[in-house]
């Protein structure tokens, strides 16, 4: 019933297991858990007691919510420690016999984050067709130009679609007035 | 009966028929298409909720879901590499007979048994969620309290390989339920505005499921193509009919009342389902190598399990899968709240729901069988631009909520939490229950002890509440005497060490 499905993630993996491998990680995991349960526990201590006709304190459920949390995250920890490995999830196109590719990820996430802080002002007809033609190019894509068509012609036409199929403006930014 | 065709009515007005095909084609696409399965599918829609008819967008939804199953078990027939946990088992089998060349008799036993079970799941559907409406409608809220409960826990502690890690995912869930002012007082909002009516779950979905997932392919995208069986038009020939019949109805047997348990899920029944096929096989030793009855009971078993998760979701306004709950967060986006009430609240929605049901199997199997050639090249489909249009996607449907770049930041959060969860072997749907319940638990709670006026013993003063806690207690017995019996593993959420009893019978149901 452990979950110890050994996956060849550590650069190690090679060398034969005299003893329980530790998955490092998961004590991040396991120490983000303790900090949130401590913070949601925190944050309900500033609650004050609730009018005549709550009788569940508005405070009551933070504090379990929290205490498990941080109950779960120690016991997340003593589990790694005793060589508890993660099963990490597989798929149709998760390849998990080699490292993982962080860098991608950080990309992803930074194209994301340009996305967040133009969309108010160019709006999602830009912002959407550059976060389409930027992320297609991250994972491999290397035809620049036909992305960006294909990314412009989603986001206006999405844009469209919203606005004339379901009667909700999007703001349109810079775009105000062309569109 | 005369509900049901008014049922049928509605169903099959020109709009209502168009939007279960759309939601029938698009449900095979997205299970079909690596990445992307009906419950992201159904949450990146959720906006056409501002513009169209309830019984239309749950018709398309209703489409979705059941397409989804179908279209999963194509891939993992032709690829070999199964997108969801319902598909495992099939493609042990599936992919087998697809390379000795039996691919369309794969393909088209699949199909028809999903019809078949799907068909009869309905069926039992529609006489059974009215009957458990009426039986709940008359529970107080100590039982629903109760019930709640036993759906978080079984939801956490039945499916999953790990107890620990479905218990981190539910309390993350039910922590962010909590973020909100619905007590009067701002809790978790970290002094934000945006966060005062609390954090959308459209939202969290999207993010767990589309923004965590295209994050972590991502980061282990296969660099060699997959090898991809082609195929033709599905046939099968009079001793694939033979072979298959048996096995269909079997597999519907287990798997409806396994998706209407609130456990439920369909990786327990289709497991089940094949161990069965296996044993009552006059060709055991086909088995491994590709025999039909291996594909043709674990897909009825997984379609009928997900008509039977509509009974709960309808009869209870409990959510028992992903899909489910997202279906769930369409209905309350328009004010329907799903419980017992929604057979005399909404009729019409209600009836057309289950009437299109058997419109979207019929038009399942007439569209996937000619079709099946056309869907195995959707496999082909570059994988930059997949997962660039789920990002997209994503984007906009969170985007679209309230237009805010404030929500693409919660999206962008809540997504690499879901990408850590998918690293660390969360499972995604105890944390997405917890979301949507934990209100809802709160709620029922708060209500129940203001018609005691505080007093706690109402919480078990009604008889189904009681059962309810036994049920609760027997599972958690049986996990600790399996613990006890089966070594000592690290993980656990420490429950009551009041093993010993006899509870061998609940315990093999679960480690089953």
């Amino acid at each position: 019933m452990s979950t110890t499905t050994q996956t060849d993630r550590e650069p190690h993996a090679g060398e034969p297991h005299r003893r329980p491998v530790v998955d490092t990680a998961q004590y991040v995991l396991a120490g983000f858990l303790v900090v949130v349960g401590a913070y949601v526990v925190y944050d309900a201590t500033g609650l004050e007691d609730g009018f005549s006709d709550q009788p569940v304190q508005p405070y009551a459920f933070p504090y379990v919510v929290g205490a498990v949390l941080v109950v779960l995250g120690v016991l997340l920890a003593i589990a790694t420690r005793r060589g508890d490995v993660a099963e990490a999830e597989d798929g149709e196109d998760v390849d998990l016999t080699t490292g993982s590719d962080w860098a991608t990820v950080a990309k992803l996430a930074a194209l994301f984050v340009l996305n967040i802080a133009l969309i108010d002002w160019l709006g999602w007809a830009i912002t959407g067709a550059v976060l389409f033609a930027g992320t297609a190019y991250v994972l491999g894509s290397r035809t620049p130009v036909r992305d960006l068509a294909v990314g412009a012609a989603l986001s206006v036409g999405t844009f469209y679609g919203f606005y004339v199929g379901l009667g909700l403006p999007m703001p349109a930014g810079i775009l105000d007035g062309v569109l | 009966m005369d509900l049901l065709l008014e049922g049928f009515q509605t169903a099959l007005t020109p709009t209502n028929l168009l939007f279960a095909v759309i939601g029938v084609l698009l449900g095979t696409m997205v299970g079909v298409l690596p990445g992307i399965g009906p419950a992201m599918t159904v949450a990146l829609l959720l906006p056409i909720t501002y513009n169209v008819s309830p019984s239309s967008a749950v018709i398309m939804f209703a489409g979705i879901y059941y397409g989804g199953m179908y279209g999963g078990s194509t891939t993992s027939i032709l690829l070999n590499t199964p997108g969801e946990s319902s598909s495992v088992v099939t493609a042990i089998e599936g992919n087998k007979m697809a390379k000795v060349g039996r691919a369309s008799q794969a393909l088209a036993t699949a199909a028809i048994g999903s019809f078949v079970a799907g068909t009869i799941g309905t069926v039992l559907l529609v006489l059974l969620a009215p009957t458990v409406a009426d039986v709940v409608v008359k529970l107080g809220a100590p039982s629903y309290f109760a019930i709640m409960l036993l759906a978080l826990f079984a939801v956490t502690a039945v499916l999953g390989s790990s107890k620990l890690r479905g218990f981190v995912s539910l309390f993350l869930g039910l922590a962010i339920g909590l973020v909100g002012t619905t007590t009067g007082q701002a809790r978790l909002t970290f002094g934000r505005p945006q966060l005062a009516d609390g954090i959308d779950i459209v939202v969290v979905a999207v993010a767990i499921f589309a923004i965590g997932e295209a994050l972590w392919v991502a980061a282990h995208l296969r660099r060699k193509p997959l090898e991809i069986i082609p195929v033709g038009q599905p046939w099968m020939s009079r001793e694939d009919w033979g072979r298959s019949w048996k096995p269909w109805l079997r597999g519907t047997a287990y798997g409806f009342p396994f998706g209407a348990l609130p456990a439920g899920g369909a990786e327990v029944p289709t497991f089940l389902s094949y161990i069965t096929e296996r044993k009552l096989s006059k060709r055991p030793e086909e088995f491994g190598k590709g025999a039909i009855e291996g594909v043709a009971g674990p897909e009825a078993a997984n379609n009928a399990s997900a008509a039977g998760t509509l009974v709960p979701l309808l009869a209870i306004g409990l959510p028992t899968t992903a899909t489910a709950a997202v279906i769930l967060l369409a209905l309350q986006s328009y004010g329907i709240q799903p419980g017992p009430q929604l057979f005399s609240a909404e009729p019409e929605l209600v009836w057309g729901l289950l009437a299109s049901l058997f419109v979207a199997n019929t038009l399942l199997l007439v569209l996937n069988l000619p079709m099946a050639p056309m869907w195995a090249k959707l496999l082909q489909i570059p994988r930059p631009y997949l997962y660039a249009g789920i990002l997209f996607f994503a984007s906009l449907g969170a985007y679209s909520v309230n237009f805010a770049a404030f929500d693409l930041g919660l999206l962008l959060v809540f997504g690499l939490l879901g990408l850590a969860m998918r690293r660390f072997g969360l499972p995604v749907l105890p944390l997405i229950i917890g979301v949507i319940l934990g209100p809802r638990l709160e709620e029922q709670l708060s209500q129940a002890l203001a018609i005691s006026q505080g007093d706690v013993s109402t919480l078990w003063g009604e008889p189904v509440a009681v059962v309810v806690y036994l049920v609760i207690v027997l599972i958690l017995v049986g996990m600790v005497a399996s613990r006890l019996r089966g070594g000592n593993g690290p993980s656990g959420p420490g429950g009551d060490p009041e093993a010993g009893s006899d509870a061998s019978t609940d315990r093999e149901r679960l480690s089953a």
